[in-house]
């Protein structure tokens, strides 16, 4: 009935994994409480959940990440300080326990806290840059939302069924395979990405649709903003990367589900193709995640400089030939798992060639600042902290590019260094100046600027205490995930990197410290104008937050900073003689429902409830089903409805300009 | 009036437009997936880990005529396509009809070599090289169920709702779909039953 | 929506179904028949699968360079692109492993 599911499923084992289990429901019911005290769910429910609006879809999006990040980074502590005391002897974390939190952190990091940080600014920013109305598919759009949250949803609940995945957050066989590791930990991370994976695969669809069949009037290609373009790069790689690991998830979850024999040791399976498919989606992966970030430093440069970005064509070629580059250099993943020279010496020469692309796009931002009058906005301070630092990564990467020397530091903590100095700086702190730059478009209040500088400066010093020994210790010799060791001169090295950890800490209060005061502030912080930090692109030419609708009327594009061009004309405050009616997208509880059902689906296929997959398999198809022989999944908003929100607005607007003069 | 129809019927046509795109790229997205499970079976074929191989399973008869089914249903549903564009409701719906008996009886000939090789202990669990095959022509044949009921929902929502503007822009994406899962077909004889026959 | 023109008619359909028939039966008849030797008759199976692939694509999905939207054949260039770099490095890869590691 249950299949292996048990009572012995509970986290008993141990009073952390307990501890940990505890806090996940715990806040759970917290949060159930807070919105059952403020008599919230209706409102939740009609104007949140089941939307299909593309801003609200975003914030829903960033919510999520940030609560994962939360969840990652108590896994980051956990292991620093793990290894920080671990010197001869067991630290305070068993090996089973330790091997569970390396797992779940790298997993987390990646498709539960960047991938939804990411898709939810893209959604938030990318249709107000082109100026349209809404995503091309508003309701896969909500689809994919839920997918990732069912995903994300069956992580944390691991915490308290079953256990997570101990084979790392890449899952290579035999390790990963049903001989190795027969429980229930390798299926909750199979199925949490392969729900998700679908999710991402739709968003990039609909994002690359959005972009190249619904840009306001007059918007070419070559008018389009970095950020749009980044974002159009990144989706087309989530549309055609993605699929690879689909396929490398699904041939794994074949083989422990059903006894196959892709790649287990015996009867012939062949487990070095594993790497191989899932390196495939893994390398562009890389660049889905750190082409919008730079295309966030190229907004924030160029706004905070008050300079048109330097070198625009050469930023967006880099950016279309880094997206098909990345295809080409999958195999510096491994290395060293025995191709010949020839075949090492292709991906190594293909791996320092993508350098260069990126090398380009550094010079762009440095040379947009070059004379400008820079307001150091946290965003700014963001982007610079990343240009710094982020070279250094880049450096390494060259470094590991060169098939010999990987060969001496693959697997030690200089790898694990390498690749948090590429994705820290170049992912997070990307994701952390979008969401301070655009916050005020999305809530219509600014986020406090001290605390923003408070945790910027904490995270950056926070960065280099917890990483740069993770070099020095890679040229030691110390092999990444040890949950114990018995050489002396490390430990100093690793009390060091806690540290570093603890001051990220500092970062991450000061991050909710900033989000509280702002919160708090908001009257004196509202932005009236939809314009604070004098923007040069269309999103900030509506209001914040925008209506519904985004812009009354469709703008016309003259220019590359389309607004920017509307205010030295002088018409970024035109009103048209008459409103006409618009057509936007009814709110849909299919979303919901379908999340809720593949999340369902992948708990009874984790745990070999066969009836209940069915059973969750076949609602799926018939929502599909419904929601798709759907023909009327619009509403109207009248003429005289629209001419009463804009006349409020610059009502609003005129005050503001009464006040000022 | 003229207008407002104009501007109605634009809208309409760029929803289809729009539409078709991103299904176009579902079905590249798709095409890298079956690529892929191409690429494992290529690299596993010789690993029969002592079980039996294609030639001792294969039967070019019945490839033969699984191939036969699916280019003819492929053009049947073609005509339906053309009909559809004449407004004849009947004509459509006969040659979607044709056109699902084709299909359910490709699944089913698959069906019955899949049956036949299990009941010989040469099912996905007995080697590498078996696990590739039933993922990747199980996936293909996959496609084709999902597209047999496909073709179901759409005969209903012909008989109810007519040949609209939705349900032909549907019909349209079925048409890509069903053409699709023909060429992915001509990549697993051309792969699997002919190379493994040699 | 499509353009009704005698491209898309009939004759297309009828046209791919005949040609598809063909580059069908070569195939099956060179490998039923054992008429070459077997590196010979994979150079056909593979020639005559990728003129089959062609003619669904230019008979069936109506792919042309006048009537389909520039986007959609970017598209599929860019697919064959990517499908020829995945497959191609992945056979590259795996088959130089297999050498190296006997088996």
């Amino acid at each position: 009935m249950f299949g292996r599911l048990t009572i012995e499923a509970l986290p008993l084992y141990s009073a952390i994994a307990a501890g940990g289990a505890a806090v996940t429901v715990g806040g759970a019911l917290l949060v159930a409480i807070v919105i059952t005290w403020l008599g919230a769910w209706r409102y939740l429910w009609t104007d949140w959940l089941t939307s299909v609006d593309h801003k609200r879809i975003g914030v829903m999006y960033i919510v999520l990440a940030l609560i994962m990040l939360l969840r990652g980074f108590v896994d980051a502590i956990m292991m620093r300080a793990q290894q920080a005391m671990a010197l001869n002897s067991g630290g305070y974390l068993p090996p089973e326990h330790f091997d569970q939190i390396f797992s779940s952190h790298g997993t987390i990091m990646i498709f539960f806290m960047a991938m939804p940080f990411m898709t939810g600014l893209i959604n938030i920013i990318v249709p107000l840059q082109i100026g349209t109305r809404d995503v091309a598919f508003p309701f896969l759009n909500s689809l994919s939302l839920w997918l990732t949250a069912s995903g994300a949803g069956l992580v944390m609940l691991s915490l308290v069924i079953g256990k997570f995945s101990t084979a790392g957050w890449t899952g290579y066989p035999p390790y990963s395979g049903v001989e190795a590791n027969p429980g229930v930990g390798v299926d909750y991370w199979i199925w949490a990405i392969l729900i998700s994976g679908v999710g991402s695969t739709l968003s990039g669809i609909n994002f690359i649709v959005t972009i190249l069949k619904r840009r306001a009037p007059g918007m070419t290609l070559m008018r389009m903003t970095p950020f749009v373009w980044t974002a159009l790069c990144a989706s087309v790689l989530m549309a055609f990367a993605f699929p690879a690991l689909t396929v490398a998830c699904g041939l794994l979850a074949l083989d422990r589900t059903f006894g196959m024999h892709f790649f287990t040791n015996a009867h012939g399976g062949n487990m070095m193709n594993y790497p191989n498919l899932f390196w495939i989606w893994g390398h562009p992966e890389v660049y889905i995640l750190i082409l919008p970030a730079f295309g966030i430093f190229s907004e924030v440069v160029s706004t905070f400089s008050r300079k048109r970005l330097f070198g625009y064509e050469s930023l967006v070629y880099a950016t279309a030939a880094i997206a098909i580059l990345s295809f080409t250099v999958w195999l510096h993943h491994f290395f060293t798992m025995g191709s010949s020279a020839n075949v090492n010496a292709f991906f190594g020469i293909t791996t320092m060639i993508i350098a260069v692309p990126t090398g380009v796009k550094v010079f762009n931002w440095l040379l947009t600042m070059y004379r400008g009058r820079i307001d150091f906005h946290p965003s700014m301070m963001w982007t610079i902290g990343f240009m710094v630092t982020f070279v250094i990564g880049g450096m390494t990467g060259v470094l590991l590019a060169i098939p010999s020397a990987d060969f001496l530091m693959h697997n030690t903590t200089f790898l694990v260094a390498h690749f948090h100095n590429m994705i820290i700086p170049g992912v997070l702190f990307g994701y952390l100046a979008g969401y301070m730059y655009w916050f005020p478009k999305a809530f219509g209040f600014a986020l406090d600027r001290k605390w923003g500088l408070a945790s910027f400066w904490c995270w950056m010093i926070g960065f280099y205490l917890a990483f740069m020994p993770l070099y020095l210790l890679g040229f030691k010799g110390m092999p990444r995930r040890m949950e114990q060791y018995n050489d002396p001169s490390w430990q100093p090295y690793l009390m060091v990197a806690a540290s570093g950890a603890f001051v990220v800490l500092l970062g991450i209060a000061a991050m909710v410290m900033q989000l509280y005061v702002s919160v708090r502030d908001r009257k004196k912080t509202a932005d009236v104008t939809g314009d604070p930090f004098d923007g040069r692109t269309l999103e900030w030419a509506t209001s914040s937050p925008p209506p519904a609708y985004n812009f009354a009327v469709l703008p016309e594009v003259r220019d590359r900073e389309a607004f920017l061009d509307m205010k030295e004309r002088g018409v970024e405050r035109q009103r048209p003689a008459a409103y006409e009616d618009i057509h936007m997208p009814r709110n849909s509880m299919v979303g919901v429902a379908m999340g809720a059902f593949a999340f369902a689906f992948g708990f009874a296929m984790i745990w070999h409830i066969w009836w209940l997959a069915a059973a969750c398999g076949l609602a799926m198809w018939v929502a599909m089903i419904a929601r798709s022989s759907d023909d009327d999944a619009e509403f109207r908003i009248s003429a005289a409805e629209v001419k009463q929100i804009e006349d409020a607005r610059f009502r609003a607007l005129g005050s503001q300009a009464g006040r000022r003069a | 009036m003229s207008a407002a129809v104009t501007a109605h019927e634009s809208e309409a046509a760029a929803t289809h437009e729009q539409r078709a795109f991103g299904f176009w790229l579902y079905l590249m997205g798709d095409a890298v997936i079956f690529a892929l499970l191409f690429a494992t079976y290529v690299i596993m074929v010789k690993n029969t880990a002592g079980g039996p191989g294609g030639k001792d399973l294969f039967d070019l008869r019945n490839a033969g005529i699984e191939t036969a089914l699916l280019l003819v249903s492929s053009t049947t549903f073609g005509l339906a396509s053309l009909c559809s564009k004449t407004g004849n409701r009947g004509a459509v719906l006969a040659w979607l009809l044709v056109t699902f008996v084709l299909g359910a009886g490709f699944v089913f000939l698959e069906l019955r070599e899949f049956a036949g090789m299990i009941r010989i202990g040469a099912g996905p669990d007995r080697s590498g090289f078996l696990s590739a095959f039933f993922t990747l022509v199980g996936t293909h044949g996959l496609h084709v169920s999902v597209g047999l009921t496909w073709i179901l929902i759409l005969c209903g929502q012909v008989m109810l709702k007519g040949l609209s503007v939705p349900v032909t822009s549907r019909l349209f994406r079925l048409g890509l779909f069903w053409h699709f899962l023909d060429i992915a077909w001509v990549g697993i004889f051309s792969i699997v039953y002919l190379p493994g026959l040699l | 929506m499509e353009h009704p023109n005698s491209e898309h008619g009939l004759r297309s359909y009828l046209i791919g179904f005949v040609l598809a028939v063909v580059l069908t039966a070569i195939p099956f008849y060179v490998v039923i028949t054992h008429a070459l030797p077997p590196g010979r008759t994979l150079l056909v199976i593979g020639i005559a699968a990728v003129l089959q692939i062609l003619v669904h694509l230019r008979f069936f999905l109506h792919l042309n360079f006048t009537s389909t939207p520039k986007e959609n054949l970017l598209a599929i260039v860019f697919t064959a692109v990517l499908i020829f770099i995945m497959v191609g490095g992945s056979f590259w890869i795996m088959f130089d492993l297999h050498q190296r590691m006997a088996i």
